[in-house]
């Protein structure tokens, strides 16, 4: 058992370094918050630079435009990148941590080579359609109905919480493909390309006023059969295949910020009260960071350990915490969003934390009955 | 990087806890520690894995296993020395009680700066009546025995770095075996027709042990392989941090334990009342939760 790292780990660290020194001053400014045309411009933009210089899809195969390097060296991606506070992954948040490695996993030949590289060079932006007006902890409740017709599925029904809906040129939806049988056994996974008569894309107001969330109202909108992913409802399992990586890796990148905003807050903090729930704050981060190489060490021997379970419940409560500090510490400083720092922002965004990708309390339900096999609650 | 046990290291920890389970069972624990305890785990070689050649991490997963156990006696003060071995830190608040007076062969004096010895027969007195932990007897040394400085602070600050890695594997370990003792009682225990551990309001209790337990663990791992490798980390943060998650996670769980395990949970029978006044015991050793969360802010 060690922390250390290779001889090549440390190459790939130098080069990267001076990959950022030299590249982020050449960045133009940021677009404001809500144009969204702008910022998937300057998002996809970014993407495209870190594609050019051999920095995206580290843990994607290489004949699909990916790296396929060892899990040490993604972890030292996040934390130079982090360290040098390059751009967040932004509106490729679901083409890179959720579409993308589903498509790896479960996607055809055929999928991966059209979807994979146009994703990692910033070509192609994804948004979500899980979620459902009823249907949010009680996923496979899912009622977005698909009727087979020939080579198409006729979709109807409505979905929520798509993130980037108003920009995405395709969509992950969960659909029911059968209404007969058992809900988790009815459900299969479709790529939508967005452009398809019959989507309507709303906006979606969320607690800071204004977000990249949307509500997707879909009416007989014909989506071809080629365009599922995985097996006809076969769409359960691979959607949990989908929230792993959101509920595992997703999660690495947020945590190396958080403690970036540790970082920032640290010169701001005069009450030795603030102080010591700082370096609580702190020695939580740090070691989620620590179960982040143990869940990856793990994963790379093929066996995935129970901490990966974990990472999003306890990182997101530490972030919460974090929140809550950061407000006190501010005071009336607090009162106005974007006044000092991100700080305000960042404890209304993470209000999301614990609730976004399963709540806390699914969370917990998880760990209970997969990690320790208690009894699940009567149906 | 490989930060996960080795299959060596799997082997040392099956092969400790094998020992324990056979030699120092629960029903052993509760008489307390004697010196016949602390030969056996002489002979089994707890106290010399570093002369033996073992890293850090090793000694680590051992003193896990010994938390897990809940063996008693002055375990990490007598790591790597000869006879039983106890401690008095000076530089910690409230009165100065020294623990296991009665079965110390040599005792440690701490202060700020320097580590010196006394002759533990040289403290008169005799043990509190109503220790706080029954298998922990405290006497108190109303008035300082005579010193010989043997370390300087050098060797204070690697006193006090394995201490806190020590006492922080065997938090860990008894943090773990909180959790082990609710999900067994959750799934036995029934109440209105069905185990409790079906509810989601004991089922989360449980849920949060695991998690808080995994963390410091984690974090504990790290510490130890930043102290057999000081260029993979900053060590005074890593051990700092330890040190507080696995204090929280063993008192955080003893209190959730109890809760877990109803009205039972507040007898003498059950055993998770000794893990967590152990536990309370342990956060005034090398370092409390506060002070190490003083000290991480310290490196921000």
């Amino acid at each position: 058992m060690d922390l250390q790292y290779s001889e090549a780990d440390e190459v790939f660290r130098g080069d990267l370094r001076t990959w950022l020194a030299d590249e982020l001053p050449a960045l133009p400014p940021q677009p404001a918050r809500d144009d969204w045309t702008a910022r998937r411009a300057w998002d996809t933009d970014w993407q495209r630079r870190l594609f050019d210089a051999g920095y995206a899809g580290l843990s994607w195969p290489e004949e699909y435009g990916g790296r396929d390097l060892p899990p040490s060296q993604q972890l030292i991606f996040l934390e130079e990148t982090t360290r040098a506070r390059a751009p967040y992954v932004g509106v490729n948040f679901v083409g890179l941590l959720h579409a993308g490695p589903t498509i790896v996993a479960e996607g055809t030949d055929e999928q991966k080579r059209e979807h994979l590289p146009k994703i990692l060079r910033g070509d192609e932006v994804w948004c979500q359609g899980f979620s459902e007006p009823g249907s949010g902890s009680d996923l496979a409740s899912l009622r977005t109905r698909a009727v087979r017709d020939g080579d198409h599925y006729v979709v109807t029904g409505q979905k929520i919480w798509c993130s980037f809906g108003q920009i995405g040129d395709f969509g992950e939806l969960l659909v029911r493909t059968d209404p007969d049988v058992k809900k988790h056994a009815g459900i299969s996974w479709l790529m939508l390309p967005m452009d398809l008569p019959g989507i309507e894309v709303r906006p979606l107001r969320t607690v800071l006023g204004s977000s990249e969330f949307a509500e997707l109202f879909l009416d007989e909108v014909r989506v071809p059969v080629s365009c599922r992913v995985g097996e006809e409802n076969d769409g359960w399992r691979v959607t949990n295949v989908t929230l792993s990586f959101e509920r595992g890796t997703a999660f690495v990148s947020e945590l190396v910020d958080a403690m970036r905003l540790v970082e920032d807050l640290a010169p701001l903090v005069k009450d030795p009260a603030h102080r010591r729930e700082l370096g609580h704050c702190a020695a939580e981060l740090d070691a989620q960071w620590a179960l982040t190489k143990r869940n990856v060490t793990q994963s790379s021997r093929g066996t995935p350990g129970r901490g990966a379970f974990m990472m999003k419940l306890a990182y997101s409560e530490t972030r919460q915490r974090l929140g809550e500090l950061s407000l006190r510490v501010l005071e009336r400083d607090g009162l106005v969003v974007d006044g000092k720092g991100e700080f305000v922002e960042e404890r209304l965004r993470t209000l999301a934390l614990t609730i976004a990708a399963g709540t806390s309390q699914i969370q917990r339900n998880i760990v209970g009955e997969r990690v320790l096999g208690l009894p699940k609650e009567p149906k | 990087m490989n930060f996960d046990l080795s299959d060596d290291q799997v082997a040392l920890r099956d092969g400790i806890r094998s020992l324990l389970e056979g030699k120092i069972p629960m029903s052993r624990v509760r008489e307390g520690f004697d010196r016949s305890m602390f030969d056996e785990l002489t002979n089994a070689g707890v106290f010399s894995l570093r002369v033996d050649g073992f890293g850090w991490a090793d000694a680590a997963i051992v003193y896990e296993e010994l938390g897990r156990a809940l063996v008693p006696g002055p375990l990490v003060w007598s790591f790597g020395r000869d006879g039983i071995t106890g401690g008095l830190d000076l530089t910690v608040g409230g009165t100065r009680y020294v623990e296991h007076l009665d079965s110390l062969d040599a005792l440690l004096v701490l202060d700020h700066t320097s580590i010196s010895t006394a002759d533990p027969s040289s403290l008169a007195g005799s043990p509190a009546d109503w220790p706080l932990d029954p298998l922990t007897p405290v006497t108190e040394a109303a008035s300082l025995p005579a010193l010989t400085a043997v370390g300087d602070a050098d060797a204070l600050g690697a006193l006090r770095a394995q201490g806190a890695l020590l006492t922080a594997a065997y938090l860990v370990g008894m943090a773990d075996a909180l959790t082990d003792l609710s999900v067994a009682y959750a799934k036995d225990r029934e109440q209105f027709g069905r185990p409790i551990g079906s509810f989601q309001a004991v089922k989360h209790l449980c849920a949060d042990m695991v998690v808080r337990t995994e963390v410091a663990r984690a974090s504990m791992y790290a510490a130890a392989c930043v102290l057999d490798d000081p260029s993979t980390g900053d060590l005074s943060r890593a051990l700092s941090g330890a040190k507080l998650l696995a204090n929280e996670a063993a008192i955080t769980n003893g209190k959730s334990a109890t809760q877990v395990h109803g009205g039972m949970g507040f007898t003498w029978e059950v055993d998770v009342h000794l893990y967590l006044k152990r536990a309370w015991v342990l956060d005034t050793h090398f370092g409390s939760i506060d002070t190490h969360a003083d000290t991480v802010a310290a490196t921000l």
